[in-house]
């Protein structure tokens, strides 16, 4: 009835002027996007999604076992004297990108509940915290000082939000500079409530299939917890990628770049063989890199199957049995594309969303959800079906359109 | 009439003098919401909905073409914030689109839903 008010003779129809400043409403559209896809009553998982972790530096310092690394940050609760080689580098495109206040830039959450409250309008019922800053701590040259702070923030995390009631979940860090260290993390952490499994730094230093681990792996797969490498940027001058000049060609290069590294050692060194009931997930490089990894690495051991004799198939099909996080889900010319590198991996059974939010190409659930080659099962299990028996979780309690409000 | 017509309504937005150069209005009508901005004069209507995944595209930052300067042999010698050429960059992703047209700068197959804008006795109204 109101488009037909508009007569020369009608009441004259306003606008509602909404605010614009302060930055804040942001996420209002992915409320729109997900109520007009009922994507709230779908069990969605997000696997990636990030905090902040060195914004409250303050609260992990209590943690700190080592006296001294402890005193360290006591005095300077920052990360100042972390060397963290990855953490350079202008994500926000000069401030074109932004996030709800108190959100700064795009670099993580500031808290573990502000981040849920965010989980919850975006559509997810079960969110996987991964820190931000600590995914450059694998490159760092001292050990002492990665497990301090690993000990710390996997501490304050499980003792401050995981277990209870709370749709918060966590794959711990692993300081996988020091095997011993990451075996006593699995040993004394692997239990608690809201613990899924541990996480390694894909950019590193050491090799992960050096003996010293096997006891790390051995001890995850004992306990039915997923290993994930999560793959970051790495423009150190010792790197390659100290040849580009732009944060957008070494953010495409080097997150699948270190994800192909990891893959390639687990796989060719037959870690798959050695621990066949150990779940290896990979996040944060999108997917494509996996069509090349899959057919170069296939390629080269039919030439070289002496150098990789605990295989007992294609390098493939130990990949087809691992899983990866979608994000940042690639755009491509032809959905034709992205449809064969579902096919080549087992898309549907395979994979597992991730938001990657508050990062700066987070993907909204509706990215999968749209994707017009999926079957209607295959949404749902890569939107959370695949995590939830995974990580065995509870069916969650659907999350109702009503109750999100902005 | 065309079924478009028929199902147009116009709203009144806000007087002509609200909304600055490289200002904005955003609004709400007919249960859409909609950027309004002015560029170099003239007033131009958005959805607040980037193609990419539906980010709001109109609350994002409103910048002149960052275009680089070359010499004759292909050097770069420069760069400069375009006076001609006025983007807005969605907060989400940084899609970024030509606020005089809705096209999107990286791929021209996108473009931002546009409305028709009008101003009438000093006031700006906006067709849904």
């Amino acid at each position: 009835m109101e488009r037909w008010s508009n007569s020369a003779d009608g009441p004259q129809l306003e606008a509602a002027i909404l605010k614009t400043e302060p930055r804040r409403g942001l996420l209002s559209n992915a409320v729109k996007e997900a109520k007009a896809r009922g994507l709230y009553d779908i069990p969605i998982v997000d696997v990636d999604c990030h905090i902040i972790e060195t914004m409250n530096m303050a609260d992990l310092v209590p943690f700190i076992r080592n006296p001294a690394i402890r005193h360290l940050y006591s005095t300077h609760p920052s990360t100042a004297n972390m060397d963290l080689a990855g953490s350079y580098g202008d994500r926000d495109v000069g401030g074109r990108i932004f996030r709800d206040a108190p959100t700064p830039g795009t670099r993580g959450a500031p808290s573990v509940t502000g981040l849920l409250d965010d989980m919850k309008l975006i559509g997810i019922d079960y969110a996987s915290i991964f820190p931000t800053p600590m995914l450059a701590l694998g490159g760092h040259p001292d050990p002492v000082v990665e497990v301090a702070i690993a000990q710390a923030y996997n501490r304050w995390l499980v003792e401050t939000y995981l277990g209870g009631d709370t749709r918060a979940r966590a794959m711990l860090y692993l300081p996988f500079n020091d095997p011993e260290a990451s075996l006593r993390e699995v040993e004394e952490l692997g239990d608690k409530p809201g613990v899924i499994g541990f996480m390694v730094t894909s950019v590193r230093k050491t090799p992960i299939y050096h003996n010293d681990y096997m006891p790390t792996y051995a001890a995850l797969q004992e306990r039915g917890l997923p290993i994930g490498f999560h793959s970051g940027p790495n423009w150190h001058s010792a790197s390659a990628s100290a040849q580009l000049n732009r944060f957008l060609t070494v953010h495409a290069l080097d997150f699948p770049l270190y994800n192909i590294l990891q893959l390639f050692n687990v796989v060719i060194n037959g870690l798959p063989e050695r621990f066949p009931r150990l779940k290896w997930i990979f996040f944060e490089a999108g997917l494509f890199w996996l069509a090349f990894a899959v057919q170069r690495l296939d390629h080269e051991f039919l030439m070289r199957p002496s150098e990789a004799p605990l295989l007992k198939r294609r390098p493939s099909e130990y990949i087809r049995e691992m899983f990866f996080a979608t994000q940042p889900l690639e755009y491509p010319d032809k959905m034709e594309y992205l449809e064969m590198v579902f096919d080549m991996i087992d898309g549907e059974s395979q994979l597992l969303y991730a938001s990657d939010y508050p990062h700066w190409d987070f993907d909204l659930p509706s990215r999968i959800y749209d994707l017009p080659f999926l079957s209607d099962d295959g949404r749902r299990q890569i939107l959370g079906g695949n995590a939830m028996k995974l990580f065995d979780l509870p069916e969650p309690k659907p999350l109702s359109a009503t109750e999100v409000d902005l | 009439m065309t079924q478009e017509n028929l199902t147009a309504a116009e709203y009144h937005v806000c007087p002509d003098a609200d909304i600055a150069e490289r200002g904005r209005v955003l609004v709400e009508a007919g249960g859409t919401e909609i950027g309004i901005f002015r560029i170099k004069g003239r007033l131009y209507a958005y959805e607040n909905r980037c193609v990419h995944q539906g980010g709001p595209v109109c609350r994002g930052g409103v910048l002149g073409r960052w275009e680089e300067r070359l010499d004759d042999g292909g050097r770069v010698v420069g760069g400069d914030f375009s006076e001609d050429q006025i983007d807005i960059a969605c907060p989400w992703h940084g899609w970024e689109y030509d606020l005089q047209t809705g096209v999107n700068i990286a791929d021209p197959r996108f473009r931002l839903r546009s409305f028709a804008v009008s101003v009438r006795d000093g006031h700006v109204y906006v067709t849904v």
